[in-house]
This record gives structure tokens, C-alpha cells and sequence, in this order.
């Protein structure tokens, strides 16, 4: 990786999220979205990173991404997730969750549809409510999955007024992220430490399932599912560890990696490369996990920057390893080999690295020190 | 107590007339509420309407501004940098290593200069556009003071290249002349551009003697008349002896050849060389450090400084620190004249060629509206162990005061205040209780940012802290019904009164309901359960149904007893209890053991020998009553049944 763009903007960053490519197409991943947090306005807003290719050796500051155009959001952004090209899903601290509108045309954002209080407290006894934050947004076009400090699931259609199912008191504390499973099936994490899968075609409000690391009832922050295969799931807790599961085998995760020094906001699976793992967390840094097995010698594993991670792998059942050649590098990971080469991505320590994003060769990521990152050769 | 360094400004509150009514005010950090109040000496004859609104007044009024958000916290990472250079570093590495950071900061406050000044052309209604040009004028000075105290204070430089750095100083601020040279060279003529003689005077009295040489060749291709002069003026220029980085000349010999090079100057001069040229007489006027010749540029030297530097240059090339204030001084009545009194700017960079640091951070910290520029230099300066001598009488010492002065303004902004956590870090003395009581008092709205404030406490062992916003939470978490997460945040601050309070809430439930609540995280408590009596009861009696659900009725019956003969159970829940033990009583197979029926008497005998004592004492009322006993009935006859049955089984067993 040669070159990351810094630029202040003078808001912290919540969320970055490139806007997806049409699949198929030869078009370049050219703007990302980004939400603010406790600001007194906050704001959505839409960046470009500009032409690259011509850009000659000491023109610097033309890497620079540039504003495209923003609008108000009412509350801290708490998540945020592209429905489609045009279309942005933002979940808010008010416990709304609204679609924005992308005119391609003159370059404007304008919200198109709002769920008010999709994310609420029922008081005791009393009919008034509060409303609660949403936390976390997931997006499968037209479907949008929401889930909150309330501990409801929500199920939204983009084109229907109402909310098309609503888990009330899915979960007693609050769920801090949501994923897609297989199509149906959702994957949430919350604050003590437990994964569940829930079954949209199943009544009633119970998961399908329950997985946790047993006893320690850590927080957990952020979940990814392996692009390719569905059942690998990885999720980043508030003591920083990074754990892969494989959801169908036992309620535990196959491995423990030791990583960050203080909550991990975001995991991320490459999308096309997923070897890769990106992670970033409040303790100011941003990793990038690399379990490739052609990693050429052991003496470059660790690159400077990176920590030694500790491996507190749990034995793989013996079934796995006789398909070793289709599972996915995450789970065959050997603690006696150590073939995860971390590296550190951020110059130097800032705050808390909020959320990030990958998209082919590009990784954007923001900051509370409010500043945004835009690399886009995360590979050379 | 100190006299007053100034006037103290006046900020009138719109709305309020102060001579007919009375105002009263609060303190918070770095911002005050004023509102209007009333005290009427009984008179209530005529109300008049006041004024209905409370305000905030803010002193620190540059945080708010978008752009210098961009300064702060681009600081803000060069400054935790900056506390982290070791200590063992010494001599040169060291130097150089603060060097570079001081042209950090100053990179930063030309970055917001920069974009300051765009915004100022791109504002739309004149008022803002005023607003940021006096802010860049204000970004424009510190960085102008900053860069003079870097040369004098941390560079250190030694005579010689002490005017080299100062000639450098002056040429980064006066930078009307690059825009100028562009405008003359790009016209068709440059030697008759109405502004190419006015260019060369500037290059020459910024020591730019390279460039005005090369303006002069253009003028001596044009009028071949003064070509000769131009020629002559140009080969002095060219031999002006200078200290160059590279060269091991010794300050002697390069004295000895800037006096020739000086004298050779004053040859020409006296033989009339530039005679028919009043222009180029005056250059040379110039470079031999003429005063009068140097004030008559008055106006293309812009400021007096300038007007120092520029008359070092030609007379006193090798000064010393120490003589620089001399020469200040003069230059400064020199090129005031008395006409005007000296500004601010004027005072602090005096200070500072005087080499009187404290006066220097005392002159900005009146002058500036905002405390970083003054907390961030005293920082710096403070590393290059300049400061270690001055104590305040207030506080701790001059760095740290002013440190947490610009930290507290963070902390009373929305959002900076994460910025602010770090420089209450680097003050030894007072840092740790500010940040003890700011944090206290950021308002949580959304969990995320309550885990954020608590992890900046939980690194920093603030333990009360810790506990107040857990607790916080907690408490919100009760109100709003939710009582799984109210467990875990009291879990989590180990505060076992409340884990007491909210596992009551969660038995209450149960006794309305019939069932448990937030099962996935009460299935799952582990060690946490041993947090408080209540809590290990909860946890256990939702076991007891676990197991009663799976039909281990033994293993159930036993746990159940225990939980009354171990004394963990409230006295108020034990008929509940017992209750729960009738369908095991009931069972086809016998399930309590003799012994066990025995202790279930004896804790139901406990009970209702406490008569109205039991439980909650009164306000049942005698229907409430009726049942009560039919329940004790009941459970006497079903004790007595299953007690038979344990004994003819026991019996029999042993028996066979």
C-alpha cells in the first residue's frame, strides 16, 4: 500500500460505506458515503475520490476526496448501508431509519422515505415511549433489517410504509449489529456476548439459534459474514478480539484471535478477496488480515506496526479438516502455523477508528479525530 | 492579586437593559448562563415584560468555528506525539526532533490559513466574509509569531545563521512579491511594467539579490544606456559575501570579507557610479544599510520587522542573539517615527526578540481569542526545558495552567471533547481531577458513546467513574423497561445494590407473570452471578426451572431446598417457593426424601410461626388471607402425604 489520503472534515465520522458497483461492469469504485456522530448537526454525506490515473508523482493534494454533497440527518448516524446505487439506508441515535436519495444528476441528496420511531422504549406501564437508538442496518434490496439498543428486529420493505415484521424484545440487551445469514435468516450480535440467528419464516420471538463464547460475557461489536461461504462469521468484541465461527458446528468459535486493545467497531471480509480481513477498533488502529496460505517466509509475518497475535484456537473437529481443500483459510487456521500476516494500515495511532470499508483495491475508513482515510492500492 | 493587564471587554445581552433591570449569572467551564431577573422592593406596581430568554455566553467563541476544528484536531495528534519523544534524547536528535514538530504545528495553522482564506472569498454576505479574514489575519500573526519563536527559542540559532533564518521569516511572510514577479515577468516588457522597479527594490531588501540581478539584466537589455550601472550594481550583488549551510567558513573570515565587500559598496557610491541613476543609487543605498535610504521604502516594507531584518542584513550580518532587542527597538521607533503607538503584535514579537518568553505568552494570551495557539507553543516550549523556573501563584505551572484552560474549552463543546482527554493526560498536577469531573458530565444519549467514556475511564482506573455511568445507564435502562440490560450495565460496575434492585424487579415479574423475561441473558449470568445474594438467587431459582422444565425433578427438588435452607432466598419469596414444591410432592415417584420433607415442615413452620410477620406484612386483605391458608393447608397435607410415601420407601429399601 502506497499512498492514504487524510482529510479532515470537521465532524466524526461514524460510518464509511462505498457505494457499490454494478456487478459486471467495468466501472471503478469512485465515491463512498459517510455519517456523522455527535455533532450538533449531523450530517449524510457523499465524497468523490477523483480521478487518480493522471495524476502526476508530486501532485499530492489532487488525491484528495472531495464533497459531493450532504444533507441533514436528524441524531448521530449509527449505521449506514447502500440499498442500491442511488439509495442509502441510515439508521439514527432517534430511532428513526431513513432512505436518502442520490440525484445523480445535480449532485443532491434527498430523503425519500423515513421509518420515525422504528426503535423504541415502551415505559413501564405507560403509554408514552421513548425512542430508542437504532444500532445497526443491514441491506439485502428491497429487504432492510434493523436492529437497536431496544432489543427489537425490524423487517422493512424499501417500498412498503410499514415495517413487515417486528421482533418486539427479540433480545433483553441491546443488539449491536445485524448481518444476512441465508436469505431468510439473520445474524445478530449483542452486549453480552452472544450471537443469534433468527428465522424470518419461523413465528414467535426466539432465534433459531444461540452461539456465544462461553462465561465471559463480552460485548460484541461488529459481525461479517465470509462473502463466499455462509457460514463462516466473523465478529470483533469489546475487548478487542476477533473471533471466527462456523455457525454450523457447536455454539463456540472455532478461533480466538487476539487483536486490538479496545473495542472492535468493524469487521470487514474483502468482498471478491476474502482471505482478507479488515478490522478497526477505539484504540486508533486499523488492521488488515491476510490468511492467504502463500505467505512466501515466516520471518515477514508480522509486519511493524502489526501486534503478535495470540492464537486461543479451539480444536476443529476432525470432519472439518477432511474438506479442507473447500472450507475457507479462517477455519483451518493452525495455531502452530502462524499464516495470518497482520499488518497496521494507519501512519499513527488518532482516536477511534470508527468504521471502515473495502471495495476492490480501495478502503476508506473514519475517524473521531475527524478525519477521513482513502487508500486505493490497498494491494500494491 | 496582579493589576489588570487590560481593559476587560463588555458583551452586551440583547434584550436586557441593565440599567432597569438586573441580571443574574452561573459559571460553568469555559461558558456562563446570564438570564434577566427581578428583585422588586415590593413595588409590584408595573410588570414589564422582560426578557424570556436565558443565555450562554461563550468565551472561547474559536472552537465553535468549523475551520479551526480542523487545527484542533490536527494538533491535537501532533501533540500527543510530541509527549511521547523521549526523554533520553538528547543534544542534537533531540533538537531536531522539536524543530520538526514546531513546522508540524506551523504546517497546520498555514493549512487553516489556506483554507480561511478561501472561504473568506467564497462567502456570500459581506459580514462573513469580514469574519474570515480577520480570522486569517489572526491564523496569519500566530503563525507569524510562532515561526519567530521557533528560530529564537528552539532553533536557537547562533550568529550568523541566526539572520539567515530571520531573512527566511520574512520572506514567508511578506509574500505579496511572488504574485508580483509573476504579474512583471509575464507582461510583454518587464523593464517598463509600472511595478518592476518597486519588484527589484522588494527582492533587494528581502537579501533575493539572485533575482534582482536577473530583473537588473532585463532592464540593461532594454535601455542599453544603463547597462553599465546594471552590470556594476549586479557584480555587487553577485560578490555579497553570505554564510551558506554547506560552507566551514569561519564567522571572522566571513567578517572580514562582507566589511571589503562593504567598503567596495561604498567606493561606487562615493565615485558616483550610480549618478545618473536615482533608482539604482538607492538600490545600492540600500545594501549598504542606509537608514534613511531603507525608510524611504516605508511602504514596500511593509512592517518593522521587516525593516530590522532587512537593515541586519546590510549592516550587522553576523548580530547575536543577544544584541538582536537593541536593534529591535530601534528599528521599531525608527520605522514608527512616533506617528503610531505600538499594536499587540508589535509588543509580542518585541518580547520575543527581547527573548522574555513569559511576556511573550502573556502578550498572546491577551491578544488571542482562543487558548490554542498559547497552550500549544508553551508546550512545546516546555520540551526544549525552557520554562522549568517560572511558577504561577495559582495552580501548577504556567504549561499545565494553560493546558487545562484549553482543554476544559474542548470539554465544553459537543463534540472536541474527546480531544481535550488527552492534554488533561499530559497536566502532572490537575489533570486527573478535571478530567474526573468533565467526565462526569458528558451527557450520554446513545450507548455507543456511553462505552466511549467509559473506556477512556476504564484506562485510566477512574473507578468512581466507571461506576457513575454504568449506574447511568442502568438507571435509563429501568426506566425504560429494560431490565436484561440494566443487569448487565450494574454486572459490569460491579454494583451489587443495583444488581439487587433490578434482580427484585425481575422476581416481581415473575410472580405477576408466571414467567421469566430475558432469558438469554439470565440462563447465561456464570461467575457474574455471585455479584450479589439476590442476583446468585435469581440465577439459581431460574435453574431450578430449567432443571423442573427437563424433568431432573431430583436434582430440582434439592436445588430448590437448599435455596431456602442456605438462607439465600428472601423470607418474602419462600411460600412461592414452597408452592413451586407442590407438583414435586405431588409426583407419581417419591421426589423429597424423608429428611428433605422434614426441612420443607420446618421452613413452612418458620414461615407461618412468623404469622403477619411474613412476607409483606400487611394490605392483603381477609380474601387475600382465605387463600393463604388453603395454600398452607394444602401444602401441610401434601408434606404429610409425601412424607408417609418417604418413609415406606426408605423403609422398604433398606429392607430389600
Amino acid at each position: 500500500m502506497k499512498e492514504i489520503y487524510a482529510k479532515f472534515v470537521s465532524q466524526k465520522i461514524s460510518k464509511t460505506r462505498w457505494r457499490p458497483v454494478p456487478s459486471g461492469s467495468l466501472q471503478t469504485v469512485e465515491s463512498f458515503a459517510t455519517g456523522s456522530w455527535d455533532n450538533e448537526e449531523n450530517y449524510v454525506s457523499l465524497w468523490s475520490i477523483g480521478d487518480f490515473g493522471n495524476l502526476d508523482p508530486d501532485g499530492g493534494f489532487e488525491g484528495d476526496h472531495q464533497l459531493l454533497c450532504d444533507i441533514r440527518h436528524h441524531g448521530d448516524v449509527m449505521d449506514l448501508q447502500f440499498l442500491d446505487q442511488e439509495r442509502i439506508v441510515a439508521a439514527s441515535s432517534t430511532g428513526s431509519v431513513t432512505i436518502f436519495l442520490h440525484h445523480q444528476n445535480n449532485q443532491t441528496l434527498s430523503a425519500s422515505h423515513q421509518w420515525t420511531a422504528a426503535h423504541y422504549h415502551s415505559g413501564p406501564g405507560s403509554p408514552s415511549c421513548s425512542s430508542a437508538p437504532c444500532t445497526g442496518v443491514v441491506c439485502n434490496s428491497p429487504e432492510i433489517v434493523t436492529v437497536g439498543e431496544d432489543g427489537r428486529i425490524n423487517l422493512f420493505r424499501a417500498d412498503h410504509k410499514e415495517a413487515v415484521r417486528t421482533i418486539d424484545n427479540a433480545d433483553s440487551s441491546t443488539l449491536h449489529a445485524v448481518t444476512f445469514l441465508r436469505t431468510p435468516e439473520i445474524l445478530t450480535v449483542n452486549s453480552i456476548g452472544q450471537l443469534k440467528i433468527w428465522d424470518f419464516r419461523q413465528p414467535g420471538n426466539e432465534p433459531s439459534q444461540i452461539l456465544s463464547v462461553t462465561g465471559d460475557r463480552v460485548p460484541l461489536h461488529c459481525v461479517d459474514r465470509h462473502p463466499n461461504q455462509q457460514h463462516v462469521v466473523a465478529t470483533g468484541g469489546q475487548d478487542g478480539m476477533l473471533s471466527i465461527w462456523d455457525v454450523r458446528l457447536g455454539t463456540m468459535p472455532v478461533s480466538l484471535l487476539k487483536a486490538h486493545e479496545a473495542e472492535m467497531w468493524e469487521v470487514h471480509f474483502h468482498p471478491s478477496n476474502p482471505e482478507r480481513l479488515f478490522t478497526c477498533s477505539e484504540d486508533g488502529s486499523l488492521w488488515h488480515w491476510d490468511s492467504s496460505t502463500d505467505v512466501p517466509e515466516k520471518s515477514s509475518l508480522f509486519h511493524q506496526g502489526g501486534r503478535n497475535s495470540t492464537f486461543l484456537s479451539h480444536s476443529i473437529s476432525s470432519q472439518a479438516n477432511a474438506h479442507q481443500s473447500l472450507l475457507s483459510s479462517w477455519l483451518t487456521t493452525d495455531p502452530a502455523k502462524d499464516r495470518i500476516e497482520i499488518t497496521s494500515l494507519l501512519p499513527n495511532r488518532t482516536l477511534s477508528v470508527n468504521s471502515l470499508d473495502v471495495l476492490g483495491s480501495c478502503l476508506v475508513c473514519g475517524t473521531d479525530a475527524e478525519a477521513i482515510y482513502v487508500t486505493r492500492q490497498l494491494f500494491s | 492579586m496582579e493589576e489588570l493587564d487590560g481593559e476587560p471587554t463588555v458583551t452586551l445581552i440583547p434584550g436586557v437593559n441593565s440599567k432597569k433591570k438586573q441580571m443574574c449569572f452561573d459559571w460553568g467551564p469555559g461558558e456562563m448562563l446570564v438570564c434577566e431577573t427581578l428583585f422588586n422592593k415590593k413595588e409590584k406596581s408595573e410588570v414589564v415584560p422582560g426578557c424570556p430568554f436565558i443565555y450562554i455566553i461563550r468565551k472561547d467563541v474559536d472552537v465553535y468555528s468549523q475551520i479551526l476544528r480542523k487545527l484542533f484536531n490536527e494538533s491535537h495528534g501532533i501533540f500527543v506525539g510530541l509527549q511521547r519523544i523521549e526523554e533520553e534524547l538528547t543534544g542534537k536528535s533531540r533538537k531536531a526532533q522539536l524543530v520538526r514538530v514546531s513546522k508540524n504545528y506551523r504546517s497546520v495553522i498555514r493549512a487553516c490559513m489556506e483554507e480561511m482564506h478561501q472561504a473568506a472569498i467564497a462567502a456570500k454576505d459581506p459580514a462573513s466574509g469580514r469574519q474570515f479574514s480577520s480570522q486569517v489575519s489572526i491564523l496569519s500573526a500566530m503563525e507569524l509569531i510562532w515561526n519567530l519563536c521557533e528560530i529564537l527559542f528552539i532553533e536557537v540559532a547562533p550568529a550568523g545563521p541566526l539572520l539567515l533564518h530571520l531573512l527566511d521569516w520574512v520572506r514567508l511572510h511578506v509574500c505579496e512579491v511572488d504574485g508580483l514577479s509573476a504579474d512583471v515577468l509575464g507582461s510583454e516588457n518587464p523593464s517598463k511594467h509600472e511595478s518592476f522597479w518597486n519588484l527589484v527594490t522588494i527582492l533587494v531588501l528581502q537579501g533575493r539579490l539572485d533575482e534582482a540581478r536577473q530583473m537588473l539584466s532585463k532592464e540593461a537589455d532594454a535601455s542599453p544606456a544603463s547597462a553599465g550601472m546594471c552590470r556594476a550594481l549586479g557584480d555587487l550583488m553577485r560578490t555579497m559575501p553570505i554564510l551558506s549551510p554547506g560552507n566551514t567558513q569561519t564567522l571572522t573570515e566571513l567578517e572580514l570579507r562582507w566589511q571589503h565587500w562593504h567598503e567596495e559598496c561604498e567606493r561606487h557610491l562615493q565615485d558616483g557610479t550610480f549618478a545618473s541613476s536615482p533608482r539604482l543609487g538607492a538600490l545600492c543605498k540600500i545594501m549598504l544599510g542606509d537608514e534613511e535610504a531603507l525608510l524611504e521604502q516605508r511602504e514596500l516594507l511593509n512592517n518593522w520587522y521587516h525593516f530590522l531584518v532587512t537593515r541586519l542584513l546590510y549592516s550587522h550580518p553576523t548580530v547575536k542573539p543577544t544584541e538582536l532587542h537593541i536593534y529591535a527597538q530601534s528599528s521599531l521607533d525608527l520605522f514608527l517615527g512616533g506617528e503610531s503607538s505600538p499594536e499587540p503584535l508589535d509588543n509580542i514579537l518585541m518580547a520575543a526578540f527581547e527573548f522574555d518568553i513569559h511576556q511573550v505568552i502573556k502578550e498572546c494570551s491577551i491578544a488571542l481569542s482562543n487558548w490554542w495557539f498559547v497552550a500549544h507553543l508553551t508546550d512545546l516550549l516546555d520540551h526544549c526545558k525552557l520554562l522549568q523556573s517560572h511558577n504561577l501563584y495559582f495552580g501548577s505551572n504556567m504549561r499545565e495552567f494553560l493546558l487545562l484552560e484549553y482543554a476544559s474549552g474542548l470539554f465544553a463543546h459537543h463534540s472536541l471533547w474527546q480531544l481535550g482527554v488527552d492534554y488533561f493526560d499530559h497536566c502532572p498536577e490537575l489533570g486527573r481531577v478535571s478530567l474526573e469531573l468533565h467526565v462526569e458530565r458528558i451527557p450520554l444519549n446513545t450507548e455507543q458513546k456511553a462505552l466511549k467514556v467509559l473506556r477512556i475511564c476504564e484506562q485510566r482506573q477512574m473507578t468512581e467513574q466507571v461506576r457513575s455511568v454504568c449506574k447511568i445507564l442502568a438507571m435509563k435502562a429501568v426506566r425504560n423497561n429494560r431490565l436484561g440490560s440494566a443487569l448487565s450495565w450494574s454486572i459490569r460496575a460491579k454494583d451489587a445494590a443495583f444488581a439487587t434492585l433490578v434482580s427484585d424487579r425481575f422476581l416481581r415479574d415473575y410472580c405477576e407473570r408466571g414467567c421469566f423475561s430475558d432469558l438469554d441473558l439470565i440462563d447465561n449470568l456464570g461467575p457474574a452471578m455471585m455479584l450479589s445474594d439476590r442476583l446468585t438467587f435469581l440465577g439459581k431459582y431460574r435453574e431450578f426451572h430449567r432443571l423442573y422444565g427437563e424433568k431432573r425433578f431430583v436434582a430440582g427438588a434439592s436445588l430448590l431446598l437448599s435455596l431456602m435452607t442456605s438462607q439465600i432466598a428472601p423470607r418474602s419469596f419462600w411460600m412461592t417457593l414452597l408452592t413451586d414444591a407442590l407438583p414435586l410432592l405431588e409426583q407419581k415417584q417419591v421426589i423429597f426424601s424423608a429428611e428433605q420433607t422434614y426441612e420443607l415442615m420446618r421452613c413452612l413452620e418458620d414461615l407461618t410461626m412468623g404469622g403477619p410477620g411474613r412476607g409483606e406484612p400487611d394490605g392483603q386483605g381477609p380474601q387475600d388471607d382465605d387463600i393463604e391458608t388453603t395454600k398452607v393447608e394444602m401444602l401441610r397435607l401434601a408434606l404429610a402425604r409425601n412424607l408417609a410415601r418417604a418413609i415406606i420407601k426408605e423403609g422398604s429399601l433398606e429392607g430389600s
